[in-house]
């Protein structure tokens, strides 16, 4: 159940990655709509932020290419932002929470030039809008890991790009903090932003997504979430494990009773 | 007036390296500033053995090439023989500072140059090297001249380049993501420590170029959550440790680099004891204090 859209944000054509001549994605084609919250799912080491990263050409690839609003990566760089794994950084790193933020605006800058006002606005209206304006000056390993995630949020917001990429945001945040980010993301695809996350609950994926890219090395499926997230695809991506096949239960019933209440 | 010019020349390469040595530790990297003073060392040789001189020129073009090539070197072993980054330097330094001691001692006769002046340098003998004009009017020394300028230059790179250097140091994956060539700065900044490195070693010597590379940055980030605080505490205790380690080896009648890179030590020493954010003797302390 491999759904191809017309006029693509992202286009991936007979993607393959290697690490050390090991293959661990396999002639990924994929296409994903414009203004949607796509949620890339799979068991771990399926892959999935080996596959965004790729899609931002952070990794070498060993054979196909990735088109985004139609063009090469390189020509749209200001329209694309990314949200790394929180643990990616050095929180120890002599820097404010404002600092971060910044950093969101360094693209647009260019070479030499400084940060100017609408730069420093642009940032705080950011934090403001993760709710942290609170923190500007606060040093960054002072902060709890959902305040991390909502700094690293902060700083991709600050971008005000068309394309989002995030590796796992709601890993390691309490609930509060994880219902803050995905009201966010929501309010972005309703401006017509598309929002790809690498996410690994399968819990919460029916309920966060519109469209879901199942994947374990190959492809499994891509479509919208009601079509994808059935036991036959989840059974194919995640194998026949026994823990992984309780998660598939669970969800099953949890779509006979669609109205379990979410705290 | 020689005082003036020996901490002079201290304070200027404090101020190189320990700028530079501020990013590089944050990169976890603060080896290779050991492994570049190092590693030029046949770089210089061969640059005299082309030129047959000790110009500066030919030097700083000879062993800054062979600094870039180190650090290439080191990527290279790192990325694609896959071995660990500090085993990937260690490799890499030793041996081109072994052939960079072969060399010496082959060409002894004509080489102007021995390992315990590329080692401890001599910075006591700068005031000697004097720039004389035509009408025989005295310009100060040769390698403060030189110094000031690769001074100049250093800051002129971290000036213009701060964000970038900034962003790539704490986040690359971001910073490419975004359009910002995380290879082109690592290479900027690894040209800039061989530059350093090369316009220092002569002076002052191989072991307090690491010294100030490191124990300056080192020293300034437990003392400060600001980057650019750090960079500018950094620059303060690189100079601080120029003035009193002259001073130090003049009461002791020693060895100056050694004094000086024994005060960078000993700044380490008390940021780690007082830092009154980090500090070992403070936090104790306040944990007493809530304890009562």
């Amino acid at each position: 159940m491999i759904l191809q859209v017309k006029n693509p944000v992202v286009e991936v054509h007979d993607l393959t990655v290697s690490y050390d001549r090991k293959p661990v994605l396999w002639g990924i084609d994929l296409t994903l709509p414009a203004g949607a919250l796509v949620g890339v799912i799979g068991p771990n080491g399926a892959g999935k932020s080996t596959l965004i990263k790729a899609m931002m050409n952070l990794l070498p690839v060993s054979s196909g290419y990735v088109r985004i609003f139609d063009q090469p990566l390189k020509q749209v760089y200001s329209r694309i932002s990314y949200v790394p794994q929180r643990e990616s950084v050095d929180w120890d790193f002599p820097a404010s929470v404002f600092d971060v933020v910044l950093m969101g605006r360094y693209g647009q800058l260019g070479l030499f030039k400084r940060p100017r006002k609408a730069d420093k606005d642009a940032a705080m209206e950011a934090l403001e809008k993760v709710g942290m304006q609170g923190f500007a000056n606060r040093q960054i390993s002072q902060l709890s890991g959902g305040q991390q995630q909502r700094v690293f949020l902060a700083r991709a917001l600050a971008q005000n790009a068309d394309i989002y990429f995030m590796d796992e945001p709601f890993a390691g945040v309490d609930i509060a903090t994880e219902t803050a980010i995905i009201q966010l993301l929501r309010q972005m695809r309703d401006q017509g932003k598309t929002v790809i996350v690498v996410h690994h609950d399968l819990q919460s994926a029916s309920e966060y997504f519109d469209w879901v890219v199942l994947l374990n090395m190959r492809l499994v499926a891509s479509g919208p979430t009601e079509q994808v997230l059935n036991q036959e695809l989840l059974e194919q991506t995640y194998g026949g494990k026994l823990t992984l096949l309780s998660k598939v239960g669970d969800l099953l019933r949890k779509q006979e009773f669609p109205a379990r209440e979410k705290s | 007036m020689n005082a003036f010019w020996i901490i002079l020349t201290g304070s200027l390469v404090a101020t190189c390296c320990s700028l530079l040595g501020c990013f590089l530790i944050l990169r976890r990297m603060a080896m290779v500033g050991d492994a570049i003073s190092h590693a030029v060392l046949p770089g210089i040789v061969i640059a005299f053995m082309f030129t047959g001189s000790r110009d500066t020129i030919p030097m700083l073009i000879g062993a800054g090439l062979l600094g870039v090539l180190t650090t290439f070197l080191i990527e290279f072993f790192h990325r694609f023989a896959r071995v660990q980054a500090d085993a990937a330097i260690g490799v890499t330094f030793t041996w081109l500072f072994a052939i960079g001691i072969i060399l010496i001692s082959v060409f002894a006769g004509q080489v102007d140059l021995d390992q315990d002046c590329v080692l401890y340098g001599e910075i006591a003998y700068v005031p000697l090297d004097l720039i004389i004009t035509e009408g025989g009017l005295s310009m100060g020394p040769r390698t403060v001249w030189m110094l000031a300028v690769v001074t100049l230059l250093i800051g002129l790179f971290i000036v213009l380049g701060y964000k970038e250097l900034f962003l790539t140091t704490f986040d690359p994956a971001f910073a490419a993501a975004i359009g910002i060539s995380t290879t082109l700065w690592y290479y900027l900044l690894m040209g800039a420590v061989s530059l350093t490195t090369v316009a220092s070693f002569e002076s002052v010597g191989a072991i307090l170029v690491v010294a100030f590379l490191v124990a300056p940055p080192a020293t300034a980030y437990l003392l400060t959550d600001d980057f650019k605080t750090m960079l500018g505490t950094s620059v303060l205790l690189g100079i601080i440790a120029s003035f009193a380690g002259y001073y130090l080896a003049v009461w002791l009648d020693g060895s100056i680099a050694g004094a000086i890179a024994t005060v960078t030590g000993l700044e380490f020493l008390l940021a780690f004891l007082f830092s009154p954010s980090h500090g070992k003797l403070r936090r104790q302390k306040r944990v007493q204090t809530v304890g009562h």
